[in-house]
């Protein structure tokens, strides 16, 4: 940014930016020019509290309904993991209680914490911020593995009339916090995190001078 | 940008200008997020329905979130939290009710465990096998709202089905229980729905069900009686066998039946206490009428006498026995067992003819009773049953008796009594073995005496074996009698023949016996 220059998104060109106050397109591509994604805080914080509102209906709606001929169970995400605890299926338990219960909660306050911190100006621990964007970049793809076995668990159970399984409302819920947190992660520019560091330094350059 | 000369090159992008909105449309989606949340909340507890508590006796087979309350085969609830109460003694559950089911929740709404259940010959509830057990419903009449309940141990009977309540007083439970059914001419009217102990403990409180049409027809005269198994009796007339069922043979049961009078009554209120008779025919016994207690002294074993046993004049029953003891009179040292019997003639349907009504009752009854006395009256012990030996009392007149009064101080009033003829024969068969002991003491010694003749009679024979064994001897062949007789009978043809030639020289020669023989004289 110092030299005023920016890059295209689509082909990688390097460009001068267009004369005025409007920003503009690339030569090459015609891909939108900006220096930093636009409104970028703003929209990861819309996503983010989208994701939290969700987070809540997502662990307290019955994700799975088993139908069997004694009669109908309803089990949230933690219903489950209780159900899995046990001295064998532990491990199992505590993949559902990661994947499921504490990725998504912690992806969700890690980019509120990037949010804020950026937001605020701060200029320490500019690597780890950046290290945890990557990590919750990385693991967000990993989140829909709930999804996923839900969706195959209603497929292929379907013993009708000895058992059935039917998704709950609570899936929608958690593969909508699964889709937002991801845009959140999408719509977050790293860039910014070291942005002010870069606006500090200029600062003090200037002050030398 | 002043500094980037050296950038000149480098082409510059267009100018675009661009629409800007203030509010980014990205808020759009936490929007929609919150209100898709909001309306979920709001729909949840709108459709939360009522909260209530019930307590059971045992949490057994019950399970939070996932015992149901069913109401005609629907879920109408689930147990949410089940735990033990603060003393221990019972179990709260606490059960969400489905949207809008306020209106069932009224104060004589009853809940139960439905379970696998066996009561009687009927087999309910076998589907919670599978499903596990549920909590069944039947709904109350009430208007008042209530919010806590109390369990019943088991399914209410009855239930929807009209039909009254009434209560068996019985002595002993027998074959009866939970379900038992209940027969009105046969016919299966109603069951037993519980039993219970009174508070002293002295008989048991039936609680039966008899539904609708069969309730009109038990009214205040009702006799009910326990029909379980086979009612066997052996008449003159041959064998009787009655039963009401064969599930009544099996699981017991309980029949009833109304008199039949010229007035038919109305039916029994609800929760009437009847007795519960042991059969039909002590169920049909009429009532006592006008008992009279009499004390009969017997001194003779009252083995095979009950009480219960009848009390017979003529071979008709007028009363039975009432109590047996037994007295040792110290000073008599004489063991004796006081009867007591009840009799009532009117109970018994004995006609009554010639009383005079107007008279005093007592000095009348008194005056009969003596006058019969005095004609002989005595009770006495019969064998009413060879087989089982049972006794009972009757009644006869004995006008060769010696003369007995009554004493009306006692009371009850003893009446004389007779050895009966049981004693009689016991007496006779007594004697008759006495003189047969006599007949086979006397026979003994005749017997004895016969065996020295014949003893003499043996030693007769021995002896004249002896003496034919000499006489054998004598006339042997090789005997010297025989050979002397032999010589003798020689010697006596010689002797024969000499005097044939004798007889011959004389028959030619007679003159010989004058002359003598002449040598020269031939013939």
């Amino acid at each position: 940014m110092e030299h005023g220059l920016q890059s295209c998104h689509g082909c990688g060109l390097l460009s001068r930016p267009a004369p005025g106050k409007e920003e503009g397109r690339c030569p090459r591509c015609d891909e939108e020019l900006v220096f930093r994604k636009p409104a970028s805080l703003e929209r990861t914080m819309a996503y983010l509290i989208a994701a939290a509102v969700c987070y809540v209906p997502a662990n307290l709606l019955p994700v799975l309904t088993t139908n069997t001929a004694g009669g109908s169970e309803s089990d949230t995400i933690m219903q489950g993991v209780v159900l899995l605890w046990s001295p064998t299926g532990w491990p199992l338990s505590l993949i559902v209680l990661f994947a499921s219960i504490m990725i998504p909660s912690a992806k969700i306050l890690a980019l509120l914490y990037l949010v804020f911190t950026v937001k605020r100006g701060s200029i320490e621990n500019n690597a780890q911020r950046v290290r945890l964007y990557r990590m919750v970049e990385i693991v967000g793809r990993w989140s829909m593995v709930d999804v996923f076995v839900d969706t195959f668990t209603v497929s292929l159970i379907q013993l009708q009339p000895l058992m059935s399984v039917e998704p709950g409302p609570g899936l929608l819920f958690f593969a909508a916090v699964v889709v937002l947190t991801m845009l959140a992660v999408e719509s977050f520019d790293p860039r910014l995190i070291w942005d002010s560091a870069a606006a500090k330094e200029t600062k003090r350059e200037v002050q030398h001078a | 940008m002043p500094d980037n000369e050296n950038l000149s090159n480098v082409p510059e992008a267009k100018a675009v200008p661009k629409k800007r909105t203030r509010l980014s449309l990205v808020w759009v989606i936490p929007i929609v997020a919150a209100v898709a949340g909001v309306w979920i909340a709001v729909t949840k507890i709108l459709e939360k329905g009522p909260e209530i508590t019930i307590t059971f006796s045992t949490g057994d087979g019950l399970e939070a979130n996932k015992t149901k309350i069913v109401y005609d085969g629907l879920t109408i609830g689930t147990l949410t939290s089940i735990k033990l109460a603060t003393d221990h003694t019972h179990v709260i559950a606490k059960a969400e009710m489905s949207p809008k089911t306020e209106s069932f929740l009224v104060k004589d709404l009853k809940f139960w465990v439905v379970k696998p259940r066996m009561s009687g010959l009927s087999v309910s509830g076998l589907g919670t096998l599978i499903s596990g057990y549920y909590i069944g419903v039947q709904l109350g009449e009430s208007k008042e709202s209530e919010r806590s309940f109390a369990a019943l141990e088991s399914p209410p009977v009855g239930g929807d089905v009209p039909g009254h309540f009434f209560q068996l007083q019985t002595k002993t439970l027998g074959s009866l229980g939970e379900g038992t059914p209940i027969y009105f001419r046969q016919i299966q009217a109603g069951q037993v729905v519980s039993y219970e102990l009174d508070k002293e403990g002295k008989f048991l409180n039936v609680k039966i069900f008899v539904q609708s049409p069969y309730d009109q027809y038990v009214t205040p005269d009702t006799r009910f009686w326990n029909a379980s198994g086979v009612d066997l009796s052996l008449t003159a007339a041959g064998l009787h066998v009655q039963t009401e069922s064969v599930i009544s043979i099996l699981a017991g049961g309980i029949a009833f039946e109304t008199p039949v009078t010229d007035s038919p009554q109305a039916p029994a209120e609800a929760n009437t206490s009847f007795t519960l008779f042991d059969d039909r025919t002590a169920a049909f016994r009429p009532p006592p009428r006008d008992p009279h207690s009499y004390l009969l002294v017997f001194k003779q074993s009252v083995r095979g006498l009950s009480v219960g046993a009848p009390v017979e004049i003529g071979g008709i029953q007028i009363g039975e026995v009432t109590d047996i003891q037994a007295q040792f009179d110290a000073k008599a040292a004489e063991f004796s067992v006081p009867v007591t019997i009840s009799v009532d003639m009117a109970q018994h349907g004995v006609k009554l003819l010639n009383f005079p009504k107007s008279e005093d009752r007592a000095a009348n009854y008194k005056r009969i009773m003596d006058t019969l006395v005095a004609r002989g009256l005595r009770a006495e012990l019969k064998t009413g049953n060879l087989i089982s030996g049972s006794l009972f009392v009757a009644i006869n007149f004995f006008p060769d008796e010696p003369p007995a009064t009554i004493d009306w101080s006692q009371d009850p009033v003893q009446l004389p009594t007779r050895s009966g003829q049981l004693e009689a024969v016991e007496d006779s068969v007594a004697n008759l073995l006495k003189n047969l002991n006599q007949t086979v003491s006397n026979l003994n010694l005749t017997v004895s005496s016969a065996r020295g003749t014949l003893t003499n009679a043996d030693r007769l024979l021995t002896s004249s074996d002896k003496l034919m064994g000499n006489a054998n001897n004598l006339i042997a062949p090789d005997s010297a009698l025989n050979a002397e007789l032999n010589n003798m009978l020689l010697q006596g043809g010689d002797a024969a023949q000499a005097l044939r030639v004798l007889l011959d020289y004389l028959e030619r020669h007679p003159e010989a016996l004058i002359r003598g023989k002449t040598g020269d004289a031939k013939p």
